[in-house]
Order: C-alpha cells, then structure tokens, then sequence
C-alpha cells in the first residue's frame, strides 16, 4: 500500500523508494465541491493527447486503486495511471494478470468501499465481460475507461466501437465521449453519478480508439490543485463488503441462489432496481455534463444524431451545409445508458430526414433510435452510413449519404 | 461485523437475539480476554449457536465440518470476509454469520486481491482478515490463473481448498485435483493425468504458509486456519489445502465418512506443513509470546 500511511502490513511508499518526507501529489490537492469543479473553475488550455487527457482527469478524481491490464490502444492511459500512482495521485495500483482478473479485482476493489478505476478496449473487454456484467447486480460503483477497438477476427487494433453494443443491456451507465475534452469531463461526471446513493452502479466511458487517445487536441483542464471529493463508502445502494456494516445479503443468500419462486422473484425485482437505478442517473448527467444531449440547428428537416467520433465529422458535414444553404440539424447523444430518449424525441419529432453515422457494422445506435421512435414520428430513420475495422469517415461520406438522402424522401 | 461499529445497548440486551448473544458473550465474536486474536477453542462449540446454522449441506459432508472448523479459527471474525465461488461449499459458507462475496466462477483470488487492498487503503490502522473458501475445481480448475497470480504477487489473503476430489455441486465430475484413473462423470475411462500438486505450487510461487490436512483433528483444524490467516496478515500469501470428502459421488456410507478421512489421511493426505523463513519467524514470535504470558500467570 504505498501511498497509505498507516498501514499496517504492507509496502510504504518509502519501502518503494521515496524518501522519508516524501507527500503523495494527492494529499497537497484540496477537495472541491463537483459542481464547482465542472461549472466554476477557471480552466487553462492544453493540446493534449486523449490518453494524456484521461491522465489529468485521473489526476483530479482522487482515485484510489486502479487496475488493469494492457491492451491496445488503452495501454498509454494506463502507463499514465502508472505515473500517477507514482506521484502519489492514486493510492493503489497494479497490473493484473488479464482481464477475467482485472475486472474481478477491482470489483472486490469497488466492495471494500473505495473508488477504483480500470480501463481496456474491444477485446480485453469482451474477455473480461462475465465479470463486468456482475457489476451491476453487485451494486458496485466502479469507473472504466474504453478505447474502442476491433474484436472481430481478423485480428486488428483498429478502432470500431462494436464492444459497446455488449453493454447495453448490462445496466451499466455508458457514455460516449466524441473528442480528448470529453475524455476529460466524461470520467470526473460518471464517477460522481456513480456513487451517488440512487444510482450505486459502475459506469464506462468510451471513446474511439486512436482517433481520440492518439491523437492531440484541445482540452480546457481545472487547476490540479484540486480533486473531487472521496468517495464516502458509508453512502451506498448497497454496503461495502468492510465488516463495518451488515452486509446486503444478494450475494450470499441461499434462496436467490435456487430455483423457486422466490428466487425468480428476487432476481426479477432486482434486475428491475438495477435499471431504475440507470434511469435515475440522468439527473446527475443533466447537472454535471448540461444536458445528455448536445443540440445543433434545433428545428431543421434533417438531423444527424450521432455518438462518440461521428459527432466530430457530422458537425463538419453540418457546417459545409450550412455553406450551401442548407440547415441541417445535429444531436450529439453524451450518454448511451441512460438513454437520451426524450431529449431525442424532442429534437426530431419535426425532422423528415434522420440519419445516423457510425463507426460500427453493426449499427447498434440505429438500432437503439429506432426502438425508442418507432410510432412516435413520422421522420424516416436512415440506416447508416457505416465505417467500421478501422476505417475513418470522410466528411464527404455523410455529405453523400444526406444528399441521396434528400431525393429518397422528399 | 465490527462491534464497535454496531453496539447495542445494554438495556435492550434482554430483547437481543439469542444467537447474537452467544456470539458476543461464548462466541469468536469479541471473545479477546486481553489477546489480539479470539480466544474461543474448538471446545467451546455448543456454548453458542456458533457462526453455521441451517446449512442445506448433504448429510455427514465432512466438508461441513471443515467449514465450522475454519470458522473457529478465525482469529477476528469480525473483522474476517470470506470470498468464494459456486460449489458446495457455499452453502454452507453462505450461512455464516461472517460477511461473504459469492462471486463469478473461478474469479476468487482475483476479486481477494482486489478487496483486500481496498480495505488496506479505507483501513489502515485495522487489520481486515480476507479468506477465499472454495473447491477444488474452482481453485485449480477455473480459477488458476487467478489463484497462481495472487500467489505470485504474494497478496496478504488466506486461500483455503476444499478438496473433495470432484465436481460435487454440478453431480460429480472430475476435476484437476480427482487421482488418476479415477472414473466419474466426464471421465468415463477414468480421470486421464494425475491430481495437481497444488501443494508443490503453492511452494513454487512463493506461498509463505502451506498446510494439508485432513478434518480429522478439530483443534489442529482451527489452529492450521489461525495460523494461516496471521501469517497472510502479517507476512504474505497462505494457503490451505484441506481433504473434505464428497460422500455421495464417493459413495462413503454416512457412518464411514470419518473412517474414509483417517484412511485417506493415513494413506496419502498427512498433515504437512511448509512455512517460509520470514513466516515461521513471525509465528514463533506470536507463539512464543502467547506461551510467555501463559506461564506468567
């Protein structure tokens, strides 16, 4: 436990070389309120990859334990958490031997009460997903980092956001950050919906690989002298496992385990808390992130809702229309669990024209559109474009699809 | 569950449960008498409702006995979280009266190590004893890669097996640690390599407390598990390996199961202790001292 004084049986920071008076970065950084942090604060201006922009979001969120396991392309932002449990911003951290064990760990991590931080991308997640799904059920507020990738064969490190279509159904929160800024904002704001005591769930934060963790642009970060406040382990859903509290009997209690009745009753009514519980984040989401949803040209005959890197390219393509004279609107959905149904609704239910881009085969947001607007507009949803192993897309693409678009439905 | 955290008072004590009486006042839970660790001995059980009640474990499983053993030997219990994984075991360690993380297969070791550095971080001026129970597939079979790895990076939790020598919970298959040619459900021909020598493993990565026994002897039961959770306390990983025979896949008749135990233990499951320098300095020193202060009275 390096960087914990007091500890009984474990390392100490000096046991791994730091000198006697060494204080840890996070002891020096003062506690402010998260609302301030996200709205008040002065912010300075960096050009910055998104893995060295999910570094100094790391650095502001008072992380205490993270671990992971590297993959491309997560392994940078996991190096940086490295250095940062070195400099003593996080109190904990080690790399696991793979993903089952990962995930698993720090779930026993989120247990014991305290926040803990894990990331991966495609196929170190879909390894890991038996455990991620349990995080949910065991009511665990937990914070993991994305970085899409393909996890298709043929092998590839591209990125391709298909893996987030496996967590849709989990009741863990998503969010889906479009550029290296809300890479930054996105962690800090699941955290706190987390682990508030309505919500107690794990929340992930993608984003595309590459295209935003390799890549340099703008980031407006807070001060570092400031983090969010701990995590209060007392305040939960359910209990930490501490011994300091009853403990929540889901987990241990031999009727649930059984195939009865009660057991189905059980297991039913707590499937249905646990995505209560997600609707219930919104709130939280509306607070700290202003909105789920970010709305261009609101009122327009043609929409583009879109997530995650497609928001950047659809905003090209809505501006080069605009150049032409013609508005085209724009929904950037912020989160994917909860999903934005209303917030969408509202935005398109005059729209005659909705098209929806992805880097994904799958097209699983189109899918996620379509269930929540069917019978409710009359706008004709488009199914696609899609790029996908890698591929980018080319503003032109969605230019084209919008203007063949135009002569379908008129 | 920490009774300085919970404490009811004392003019509600006639209303209390009777269970949680026993516990505080015959019990592990408390019992110090001025001591770092609970005092209760084997024969103390009876004196209290003890930490196992109403387990739906099959009739004479000498694994049941093992688990109210181990739960004697815990040196804090309230202050102890078991983790396990499906097989028999849990439903008997689901019962117990000490907090219990039923997690997915085989990832025990994986969620221990995560847990119980959480608890350093959030507790570290009060020692949290975390002690994975599972079987022997969950261990060896499933959950090795976990198991190997907190072995490896020498995590300060106690990992117990349950060897009953096969798959009990799912109706009798063979599992990693079943002996060569023994046929059972999925080894029709007979069980094809032999039982994993967890123990030589253990010792392998470094393991700095190792025990194999068999449920035959209650106080060296308690004494083993006392033994391995303070050295995983205070020096490194330890682990047990205890033989809990399964009766019905076995076929022991219910009379025999504690013939079958001294006969296995006899023939092939001795007790065996490996202890690493820096552990068996440690428990020499704990021993010596409580020796000390016996003679001093």
């Amino acid at each position: 436990m390096a960087n914990v004084v007091g500890s009984s049986v474990c390392r100490t920071a000096v046991d791994e070389g730091k000198p006697e008076d060494w204080v840890p970065g996070g002891e020096k950084q003062k506690i402010i309120d998260p609302m301030k942090m996200f709205h008040e604060l002065p912010r300075e201006l960096q050009f910055i990859t998104g893995s060295e922009a999910a570094r100094e979001s790391m650095r502001r969120a008072n992380i205490d334990i993270a671990i992971a396991y590297p993959i491309t392309p997560q392994s940078e932002s996991m190096q940086q958490a490295g250095y940062l449990y070195d400099e003593g911003y996080i109190k904990e951290y080690y790399r696991a031997e793979e993903e089952i064990g990962t995930f698993s760990a720090i779930s026993g991590a989120s247990r014991a009460g305290v926040r803990s931080l894990t990331a991966t991308s495609g196929p170190g997640l879909m390894r890991g997903m038996e455990a991620i799904s349990s995080w949910p059920g065991a009511r665990t507020p937990i914070i993991m980092l994305n970085m899409c990738r393909v996890i298709n064969t043929p092998l590839a490190i591209q990125p391709d956001n298909i893996e987030m279509s496996f967590m849709l159904n989990t009741g863990i929160l998503m969010l889906h950050a479009e550029n290296q800024q809300d890479f930054y904002d996105f962690p800090l704001a699941a955290i706190c919906a987390s682990e508030q005591v309505d919500v107690t769930l794990p929340a992930v934060v993608s984003v595309d690989g590459f295209f935003c963790t390799h890549a340099r642009g703008p980031v407006k970060v807070t001060p570092e002298e400031y983090k969010l406040p701990p995590r209060d382990g007392w305040r939960s859903a359910v209990p930490a496992m501490d011994n300091e509290n009853p403990p929540a009997r889901i987990s241990r209690d031999a009727p649930i385990q059984k195939s009865n009745f009660i057991s189905y009753h059980m297991h039913s009514s707590w499937q249905q808390e646990v995505f209560a519980a997600v609707e219930r984040s919104a709130k939280y989401f509306r607070k700290y992130l202003g909105g789920l949803t970010e709305i261009v040209n609101p009122g327009a005959e043609d929409f583009i809702v879109a997530s995650g890197c497609a928001v950047s390219q659809a905003r090209e393509a809505v501006r080069q229309e605009g150049e032409q004279g013609r508005k085209v609107g724009l929904i950037k959905l912020k989160t994917i669990r909860p999903f934005p149904t209303e917030e969408l609704y509202e935005a398109v239910k005059g729209a005659k024209r909705i098209l929806i881009p992805e880097f994904n085969q799958a097209g699983w947001l189109h899918k996620e559109v379509c269930s929540v607007l069917y019978g409710r507009t009359k706008g004709v949803i488009k199914n696609g474009p899609r790029v996908y192993g890698g591929m980018t897309m080319p503003t032109e693409m969605i230019l084209e699809w919008l203007e063949e678009f135009r002569k379908e439905v008129k | 569950m920490s009774l300085e955290t919970l404490r009811p008072s004392p003019a509600f004590k006639d209303v209390l449960p009777v269970e949680y009486k026993d516990l505080v006042e015959h019990g592990p839970y408390n019992n110090r008498n001025g001591k770092d660790k609970q005092t209760v001995k084997v024969t103390d059980m009876g004196k209290f409702k003890e930490v196992i009640e109403e387990h739906p474990m099959c009739a004479g499983c000498a694994m049941t006995l093992f688990i109210r053993l181990t739960y004697i030997g815990m040196p804090n219990p309230e202050h102890t979280i078991v983790v396990g994984t499906a097989g028999c075991g849990r439903l008997a360690i689901s019962q117990a009266s000490v907090p219990f993380i039923y997690g997915n297969y085989g990832d025990t070791n994986a969620v221990a190590s995560g847990l119980k550095r959480g608890l350093e971080v959030r507790f570290p001026n009060q020692a949290k004893d975390v002690v994975v129970m599972a079987g022997d597939g969950g261990l060896i079979d499933i959950g090795f890669q976990g198991l190997m790895h907190s072995w490896f990076r020498r995590e300060k939790f106690t990992t117990i097996m349950l060897d009953n020598e096969v798959y009990g919970n799912t109706g009798g298959q063979e599992s990693g640690m079943t002996n060569h040619g023994k046929v059972l459900k999925m080894a029709p021909r007979g069980k094809f390599g032999d039982k994993v020598d967890a123990l030589g493993l253990a010792k392998v990565a470094g393991v700095d407390y190792i025990a194999r026994l068999a449920p035959t002897n209650p106080a060296r039961v308690a004494r083993t598990v006392r033994r391995a959770i303070m050295v995983a306390r205070e020096v490194g990983s330890s682990y047990i390996q205890a033989y809990t025979s399964c009766n019905i896949e076995y076929s022991i008749p219910t009379p025999d199961v504690m013939k079958d135990a001294f006969e296995i233990e006899k023939e092939r499951y001795g007790f065996e202790e490996i202890i690493s320098p820096a552990a068996k300095e440690y428990l020499d020193e704990v021993e010596k001292k409580a020796k000390k202060k016996k003679t001093d009275r």
